[in-house]
């Protein structure tokens, strides 16, 4: 284990990162190291983590902002939303249980890997409520982009650049985030399709019909090594109660034509999402990848059929744009994953050290983008200080 | 008046060369270069500035926009990308000595899917002609700037666009999967694609909102949406800026999003009855445009909601629309505000600063006092679901001083804006007109952190010169003229 930095504000934090700049000393970024295992490991002697910056710094509701320091664990914030009917717009996973880590994201973790569950396909990505950001580039300056309003163009939106790039543009220190009221209610609407093709069909109607559906799944027969026998897509609706039984009511009507169609309500509707929203009914085996593969909707099922043709096995949410896949952790399953992807995006989320070191863990930029790409890193990090190697090998 | 360099006189002197050699890469009349000609160019939406340019080029497609670019890069001659001319705030005001890369020629919408709810458009393609082309089928292209019916997409990317009903779906930055992006050294890169969340640094983000300072982008991937069974609006007028603001809260507080919540003052009021006798309170102080979606019953459900929420308000009236007519012509006055006010006054200027909207009724007051201060009558629109303000400041523009006061004025509401914890500009984008007030928002260090990343994508400041970016502190470009 590295030595640890644990800055206990944003001006030792900055000290600590001005440091390292002009010792040309790479640094290690994290919050709590929850994520540590997504994409490649950083090679470096020290590790700089903000979990001592925790504390939410402004909460209002009737503005639907909230700020918090980049430490602050994730629950905590979800705590305070939820006191007041709020919660987070794209509910982010939980990603403990895939890691087998103990201690919760934290805000900076979460944003800087812009990581959104069901709820994306309706209402954006983490990114997209990223209102405003406190970080320290690489040279250990203070920085400020965009605010606390929820409507901001000013100057270029560093905010979304920092936002997915695992810390190695800057680190983060606050972030102000766009919330909403969190539904009074909710139901799912389960068609048994004959696979995960009709399934992507029966998604494709939902989300083609006026009735605002909030998540769009497919559980495939076979997803995980004991699990279900019949192939199941998943409709969600939230919204007013008797929104929820009305919209509920004629979206199975509509669905009809797809297959059985069953509908599960509260607690229990809960449950199933946020299942899939943390890969849960893969049951992925400590030794298996997994990876996360963005494509157009209709292009999810050939991805679950390049899975099992390297003996894996996936699932689908974001209406079939989003395959999460588990399966051996060799090079040729990942090359065949990553082809599968065709035009869209393969990450590699979690896999046994030495496949991380031995592949592309996120697609390849074509030539022109890979040289801006640099420059940018070298405008914010000219020593290239910050995680390197954490996206790309020599980066 | 914001100052504009001295063009280089060496591109000057070059001006026949340099049209011959953008006409070998568009042929036919795609370049233009006789002065009466270039006149209609000479500004855009922000119609104080003029500047007539060196050129203008009319590309057809992607590989004729690289090309000129990689010309111009190659010869140091300035850039200025236009869509249709509609920025308010000066993004598309030409240079003397630049050349205008006008998207409008590409207006060709090149793909739709329904079944993956995207659809692929050049940048050209004008910001209604995207829902015209889907909504037979019920769905919408969401962000819907004022000006969507001459807009292009490719001016709304490049000033990541609003609307009215942003609170609920988001601005352009939120309603893209994609973009063909083009570097000035003329390298074509696709950004994105059919799916969401390209892996990676977020590029489209980055450029969407880049006002032209990052390359140029001619082919666009949106989001399309299935539209709701319905909508309907409700008005409620109060007898003051705070109670309407406090009602505003409620709302939001009782956990309804309504699809758009739009505050009108008592100035805008009586200009927009005026105009579209639209059945506005003429005694209130501030009036509500409250829209909602759904089916009909839960347009009711939620209006009856909202309408007891506002009851509680001591209200002067509240009229909950009974039919799609009722609500059109509840939108009538709101939607010709613009026009209302270029009515009672030979010009104006719209603002666009974002505030907390809790500090909505002091911003306001305050505003009351400048508009003393500087002689000029103003008129406030706000989006106040999230807490943009347009306050549209009457002046003429014939008479110098009224027009130096007016700049003043807009300027001090600016700077108000970001005093109370908001920013410039909410949708309109810095262009020219809110340049030299980015030093308000933004310190030195993170002024020039911005620009050491346009400085990666355009290392001798050749797109878009003269905007955004204060010229004091603006690095000295890598090559030489």
């Amino acid at each position: 284990m590295s030595d640890l930095l644990l800055p206990a504000d944003e001006a030792g934090l900055a000290a600590a990162v001005a440091a390292a700049h002009a010792a040309r000393e790479p640094i290690a970024v994290e919050g709590n190291g929850s994520k540590r295992g997504l994409l490649r490991p950083v090679q470096a002697a020290r590790t700089l983590s903000t979990r001592n910056l925790a504390g939410i710094t402004l909460y209002r509701p009737s503005e639907l902002v909230i700020s918090a320091r980049a430490g602050t664990p994730l629950p905590h914030i979800e705590a305070a939303l939820a006191e007041k009917g709020q919660h987070l717009i794209t509910e982010p996973p939980d990603t403990r249980a895939v890691f087998g880590t103990q201690a919760p994201a934290t805000l900076g973790g979460i944003v800087a890997a812009n990581l959104s569950g069901p709820r994306r396909i309706a209402w954006g990505a983490m990114r997209d409520h990223v209102l405003g950001i406190r970080f320290v580039n690489g040279e250990g300056e203070v920085l400020r982009s965009g605010g606390r309003v929820l409507k901001n163009v000013t100057g270029l939106d560093l905010c979304k650049l920092l936002a997915g790039s695992y810390g190695t543009l800057g680190v983060m220190t606050e972030i102000t985030l766009k919330v909403l009221p969190a539904p009074q209610a909710q139901a799912t609407i389960a068609v048994r399709v004959p696979d995960a093709a009709a399934g992507v069909r029966a998604l494709s109607a939902g989300l083609g019909s006026p009735y605002g559906v909030t998540g769009a799944a497919v559980v495939p027969a076979g997803a995980a090594p004991d699990g279900p026998a019949e192939t199941l897509a998943f409709l969600r609706i939230e919204d007013f109660a008797p929104s929820v039984a009305y919209r509920t009511g004629r979206l199975a009507e509509d669905l009809a034509p797809h297959g059985a169609v069953q509908v599960i309500e509260g607690a229990e509707s809960r449950a199933l999402w946020t299942s899939i929203r943390d890969a849960l009914p893969l049951g992925a085996r400590a030794e298996e990848a997994l990876w996360r593969v963005s494509v157009r909707p209709s292009a999810g099922p050939g991805v679950l059929e390049a899975a099992r043709a390297i003996g894996g096995r996936g699932l689908l949410d974001w209406g079939g744009g989003l395959a999460w896949v588990a399966g051996p952790a060799v090079p040729a399953a990942h090359d065949a994953i990553a082809a599968a992807a065709g035009g869209g995006t393969c990450t590699l989320f979690r896999a046994p050290e030495a496949l991380r070191l031995a592949v592309a863990v996120l697609p390849e930029e074509p030539a022109p983008l890979a040289a801006i790409g640099r420059r940018v890193k070298a405008a914010l990090d000219p020593r290239g200080i910050l995680n390197p190697g954490r996206m790309r090998a020599g980066a | 008046m914001i100052a504009l360099p001295a063009p280089k006189p060496g591109i000057l002197a070059r001006r026949e060369e340099i049209v011959a050699a953008l006409r070998a890469i568009v042929p036919g009349d795609g370049v233009i270069a006789d002065e009466t000609r270039l006149k209609p160019y000479e500004t855009d939406g922000l119609a104080a500035y003029r500047q007539v340019p060196l050129a203008v080029v009319l590309p057809d497609n992607t590989g004729q926009v690289a090309a000129v670019l990689r010309y111009c890069h190659g010869n140091g001659v300035r850039v200025v990308p236009r869509g249709a001319g509609t920025s308010l705030s000066g993004g598309a005001l030409p240079m003397a000595d630049a050349v205008v890369v006008g998207l409008m020629r590409m207006n060709r919408i090149l793909q739709i899917d329904l079944d993956d709810r995207f659809a692929v458009v050049e940048a050209g393609v004008t910001n209604i002609g995207i829902t015209r082309a889907v909504e037979d089928d019920g769905f919408f292209y969401a962000p819907d700037p004022s000006s969507q019916l001459a807009c292009m997409i490719g001016g709304n990317v490049m000033m990541n666009s609003g609307g009215a009903h942003c609170l609920k779906y988001g601005v352009t930055a939120n309603n893209l999967l994609g973009v063909t992006f083009v570097t000035i050294e003329g390298e074509v890169i696709e950004i994105g694609g059919a799916h969401l969340d390209a892996a990676g640094y977020d590029w489209l983000g980055l450029i969407t909102g880049s006002e032209g300072q990052l390359g140029i982008v001619t082919e666009v991937i949106v989001r399309i949406l299935r539209g709701p069974e319905g909508a309907r609006a409700m008005l409620a007028a109060f007898k003051g800026a705070e109670i309407a603001g406090a009602a505003v809260d409620a709302i939001i507080g009782s956990g309804i999003i309504p699809v758009a919540l739009e505050f009108m003052d008592r100035p805008c009021i009586h200009a927009c009855e005026a105009f579209a006798h639209a059945g506005y309170p003429l005694d209130a102080e501030a009036m509500l445009i409250i829209e909602v979606e759904g089916s009909v019953a839960e347009q009711d459900d939620l209006l009856a909601r909202i309408k007891a929420i506002c009851e509680r308000f001591d209200p002067i009236s509240l009229k909950v629309a009974e039919s799609a007519e009722q609500s059109l012509a509840i939108w009538k006055g709101r939607k010709g505000a613009f026009g209302a006010v270029g009515r009672i006054s030979p010009d104006y200027l719209c603002m666009d600063g974002t505030i907390p909207t809790s500090e909505l009724p002091f911003v306001l007051k305050r505003i009351g006092e400048m508009s003393e201060q500087y002689a000029l009558k103003v008129a406030n629109v706000f989006h106040a679901g999230d807490g943009n303000l347009h306050p549209l400041i009457m002046f003429d523009a014939n008479d110098p001083d009224s027009f130096r006061r007016a700049e003043e004025f807009g300027a001090a509401i600016l700077t108000l804006c970001v005093e109370v914890g908001g920013c410039l500009t909410g949708e309109h984008g810095v262009g020219v007109e809110k340049r030299d007030l980015m030093s308000v928002q933004f310190a030195p260090h993170e002024l020039d952190q911005q620009r050491r990343i346009k400085t990666a994508f355009d290392p001798q400041w050749l797109l878009n010169p003269s905007k955004v970016f204060p010229l004091e502190g603006a690095p000295v470009p890598l090559a030489a003229e």
